[in-house]
């Protein structure tokens, strides 16, 4: 065999375990569940084939529009952690004693999200012993009943990504976007008579997006897949439907009612969406980010 | 004047960090009757009038019916997060070095390929996995848990943008020796990857230890849950005893915070290797 030969097979016999993996547990799924959203599956009868009428149904679906503008308002948190990060990142982007143990703390919550934190805020969030309304009557104020109100439960579980998300991956990202910033763009502008505020939106701003425009894109991605664990474990989706996302929806779909054709249409439909958003976003933010 | 200032800024959100944290150690503390105390200082409410450790025991002996209960779940994730780790690393790491060195038909394609799946939902592939595997009759196993978990698109991608960045040179240096491939992925590329390498590790088996989803759907028996799971059905038993679900979430992010401690640099490199991509 040739040596370029040998290589190639080398090549193959590497790569096989992933992609047999791969093709086993991504490729194919991915196939079955557009094959699947023609049809309509109990798991217990045979599947019948639809058509296009899992997808006529999402449009009239109500839950749906709902739910998908749960997900949509949830997201609105996006740009105020956003904000958050590249706060704290530009604060901490100094040379002061003690900021790494700043920053590891600011880190923490998130390297611990998951169910474990869910679980403390729903007893944090408790309306009469929880931390917040405890704090609040102390100051004179009866709190909301938070995740048990249809008003306050999604600003709740926003208040909880906050502090999850704000010192995490983001902030990191950020400080080392501003530490990639030179040190005479300031020089000048202040010698120019600059303040502060317009060194932060002439320079630090313009500086720091392409790094806004990724953190945008990636949480928008996760944006319209998100909030499952949380009304799993917190919520159970309600009260009344209030912190039912998309991806709670299909779960239910798929796995409490055993609607696997359907359940697959929306999945369907969330990719394309997410598809759709990331295409907008590279579009459009190439005309917006500075490099 | 202007660093006290952002002394300030920094402790406040210190502050607003930690409180949940300490909230949570102070209930798992308390005696079980004392978390449904109205206090009228936020302070008394934080500090447990007298200590109560053994509700850590307790965890275990009030789910212990539960087909081994806090227990089990916490061997059941350490095995199912040690295993899926070494098999991720090792499944990514292998087809990262044929996707960055070896020259074979396709290989661009499909590298396209992997790259494209990076956007899916989850939730379009989990559905088949879960018909899959009941068909298998494979649900409550730990192949369920395990072995889908063992391939990463991402982990094969961020090893391969790893790999690329090492110089050539000391593989043909080898490679005239007379070095086989296997031996210059062990003895060149591997050793030269160790930061890499730790960075994929400790994000993997932080993933896998918080996962949710997927056991969520894959277990139904008790005996076959992870911790998040475990203490999700302990909720349910149990709404009220929030002493012990406290002590419990607690024990459940504790490997978490030791792992990002000792870990943290690799976790701030492993951040910005990840960001490349953007």
């Amino acid at each position: 065999m040739t040596r370029n030969g040998r290589t190639a097979l080398a090549g193959y016999l590497f790569l096989l375990p992933n992609f047999l993996g791969f093709l086993v547990f991504t490729s194919l799924p991915v196939l079955a569940s557009l094959v699947l959203s023609f049809f309509g599956w109990d798991l217990f009868t045979p599947p019948r084939f639809v058509g296009l009428h899992n997808f006529a149904t999402l449009m009239n679906d109500h839950a749906f529009w709902y739910y998908g503008l749960n997900t949509i308002f949830l997201m609105l948190a996006i740009p105020v952690n956003m904000m958050g990060s590249l706060f704290l990142a530009v604060v901490m982007n100094q040379k002061l004693r003690g900021i790494v143990v700043f920053r590891t703390i600011y880190f923490l919550p998130s390297v611990v999200a998951g169910v474990g934190t869910y679980l403390l805020w729903r007893w944090i969030f408790n309306p009469d012993f929880g931390l917040i309304n405890t704090t609040l009557r102390a100051v004179g104020i009866e709190g909301p009943k938070w995740l048990q109100s249809i008003t306050w439960a999604k600003p709740a579980l926003m208040l909880m990504g906050f502090w999850n998300a704000v010192g995490g991956n983001n902030m990191i990202l950020y400080l080392a976007a501003l530490q990639g910033v030179s040190p005479e763009l300031y020089e000048a502008a202040e010698i120019d008579g600059a303040d502060r505020w317009q060194k932060f939106w002439r320079i630090t701003w313009p500086m720091v997006s392409p790094t806004t425009f990724f953190i945008l894109t990636m949480s928008l991605i996760g944006g319209f897949q998100g909030g499952f664990e949380q009304a799993m474990v917190m919520t159970g989706g309600g009260p009344a439907g209030a912190t039912t996302t998309i991806s709670y929806y299909i779960y239910n779909h798929a796995f409490l009612w055993n609607h696997m054709g359907y359940a697959a249409a929306i999945a369907w439909a969330l990719f394309t969406v997410v598809f759709a958003a990331t295409l907008l976003n590279w579009r459009f933010g190439g005309r917006v980010v500075h490099y | 004047m202007k660093k006290t200032a952002t002394y300030v800024v920094l402790g406040v959100v210190g502050l607003f960090m930690l409180f949940p944290f300490l909230w949570q150690v102070s209930t798992s503390l308390k005696p079980a009757g004392d978390v449904f105390k109205s206090f009228d200082n936020p302070l008394k409410a934080l500090v447990p009038r007298d200590v109560h450790p053994e509700n850590y025991a307790q965890v275990y002996e009030t789910t212990r019916a539960m087909g081994g209960g806090f227990a089990r779940w916490y061997l059941n994730s350490i095995l199912v997060a040690v295993a899926v780790t070494l098999g991720q690393v090792t499944t990514s790491a292998c087809a990262a070095y044929a996707f960055a060195r070896l020259r074979f038909p396709g290989r661009d394609k499909v590298f396209l390929g992997y790259l494209g799946t990076m956007m899916i939902p989850g939730a379009v592939t989990v559905i088949p996995n879960f018909i899959l595997m009941r068909e298998f009759h494979a649900l409550d196993s730990y192949f369920a848990l395990i072995v889908p978990a063992m391939f990463s698109a991402y982990g094969t991608f961020m090893l391969r943008q790893f790999f690329m960045s090492i110089p050539r040179d000391l593989e043909e240096a080898a490679t005239i020796d007379g070095c086989g491939l296997m031996r210059i992925f062990t003895t060149i590329i591997l050793p030269l990857s160790k930061p890499a390498l730790a960075t994929l590790t400790i994000f993997t088996f932080m993933s896998t230890w918080q996962s949710f989803y997927w056991p969520l759907i894959m277990t139904s028996e008790d005996s076959m849950k992870t911790l998040p799971l475990g203490l999700l059905t302990f909720m349910g038993l149990h709404s009220t005893q929030w002493t012990l679900l406290m002590a419990g979430s607690l024990m459940m992010i504790v490997p978490l915070i030791i792992v990002f401690v000792l870990g943290q640099k690799w976790f701030i490199s492993g951040i910005q290797l990840g960001a490349l991509k953007g």
